[in-house]
């Protein structure tokens, strides 16, 4: 129980972080200062989130890490984030189709999670649910906007929808772990959830004159460490610091 | 709230209601305008027989980068008062929400220039539904969002349209 809990947290945790840290790469560089701003205040919203999330995952495992243990020493294939998450800002169209994806599905996710028996779980959902609110109000806009746009913005918001759609069924998989947290009362059932996700997705599709894109494939692998190639280099620039002085303080 | 009622003849709680007041008065790093207890952030403050202080706080936003600065501001008024244990501890559940903000909090915000939250509601889908913020500066309802997120995770930008002034809007969550 308690070993797959830990697994069970650990790999929403780093869903945030890592997403966290592909947000924060646009900070001083994203296409307006507004959306500097916003793109900065998500990725905190996701860091914050992680934090909170690694710190009930080093309880858990009662082996004494910490948030920092756990997000700046373990290698790559120890990393269990879904794919999607990974990807890199390809363009501003990316991080939007990236983040629309997501928060579809973390939305639902963490208001199914704000009843789960778990104390902690619930206390982050609870928290986490408003928050995600915004993150999805924001990059739906997005989608509308560049989707319904200029022919260049909307050549690239279809492109990037279609080819970051291949990294969500990931999402909604259930494997040991997660059914055995489901049948514990603390997890949630993320393959109930697609519907509803499909239906976010589509009906802000529509508005955007877009047609929804469908998967030829799954990709998927994440949840067991086996990443894309990008995972690595994102990293080998977080993990920079620890890795060269080991242990180092503020 | 957790903070124990005051009563003259036992001494640990009026040494709670001073702690409380101590605490209740440190300003947000943020907004100094207005204190932790305007802002609902401070959930109790307790005294035990042994003389040590617990205080409790709640983080707002997950992301807020306030949250460690604010613990360790009341760790250090609490110190400063003469309470020499003192523990500040986080705790999520409840989770804050901008209704726990009290009246003169939100006094205190628009006098700053930051319009308060429009409606108060922890329910998520007030915040798709979220009407006419009125301007902090001269009270139109004509005002237009400029941007979901603001110069920090609570807030957005927002401008009139009748004085032309941009302004901070605290975001309802």
């Amino acid at each position: 129980m308690s070993d797959d809990l830990f697994r069970y947290v650990l790999r929403l945790a780093d869903d945030h972080l890592i997403l966290g840290q592909r947000l924060g790469e646009w900070c001083g560089k994203a296409p307006s200062l507004e959306e500097d701003l916003a793109l900065a205040n998500i990725g905190l919203d996701c860091l914050g989130q992680a934090r909170a999330l690694y710190t009930c995952a080093g309880k858990v495992e009662g082996k004494g890490r910490d948030e920092d243990d756990l997000a700046f020493l373990r290698p790559e294939r120890e990393y269990c984030n879904a794919l999607l998450v990974e990807q890199p800002n390809r363009d501003f169209a990316w991080a939007i189709a990236r983040q629309f994806y997501f928060s579809a599905f973390m939305l639902p996710f963490w208001r199914q999670m704000a009843k789960s028996g778990d104390d902690d779980l619930r206390a982050i959902a609870a928290k986490a649910e408003k928050e995600v609110a915004y993150h999805l109000r924001h990059s739906a806009e997005w989608v509308i906007r560049l989707g319904d746009g200029t022919e260049e913005s909307r050549r690239r918001m279809i492109a990037a929808l279609e080819e970051l759609f291949i990294y969500t069924g990931e999402l909604f998989e259930m494997d040991d772990v997660a059914l055995a947290m489901v049948s514990e009362g603390v997890g949630v059932d993320a393959s109930a959830l697609r519907d509803e996700w499909r239906r976010t997705v589509d009906g802000v599709l529509a508005e955007a004159h877009l047609a929804a894109p469908e998967a030829a494939y799954d990709q998927s692998g994440g949840r067991e460490g086996r990443h894309t190639e990008h995972l690595g280099h994102l990293l080998s620039e977080l993990q920079y610091m620890q890795r060269a002085y080991p242990g180092l303080e503020w | 709230m957790g903070v124990v009622v005051a009563d003259a003849l036992n001494p640990s709680n009026v040494r709670s209601r001073r702690a409380w007041e101590v605490a209740a008065a440190v300003p947000d790093p943020e907004i100094p305008v207005v204190t932790l207890a305007d802002l609902g952030i401070l959930r109790s403050v307790e005294c035990d027989d042994d003389g040590a202080v617990i205080a409790r706080v709640t983080p707002t936003y997950s992301g807020c980068p306030a949250t460690q600065l604010i613990e360790q501001m009341v760790l250090e008024e609490l110190k400063r008062d003469g309470f020499d244990n003192v523990r500040v501890e986080s705790v999520m559940s409840p989770a804050w929400t901008t209704d726990w903000i009290t009246a003169e909090g939100r006094e205190k915000l628009r006098d700053f220039g930051i319009a308060p939250p429009v409606k108060a509601s922890n329910s998520i889908r007030a915040l798709f539904g979220e009407t006419a913020v009125n301007c902090p500066l001269c009270g139109s309802e004509d005002t237009e969002r400029i941007s979901e997120f603001g110069s920090t995770p609570c807030k957005a930008l927002y401008r009139c349209r009748t004085c032309l002034e941009p302004f901070d809007y605290f975001k309802c969550l």
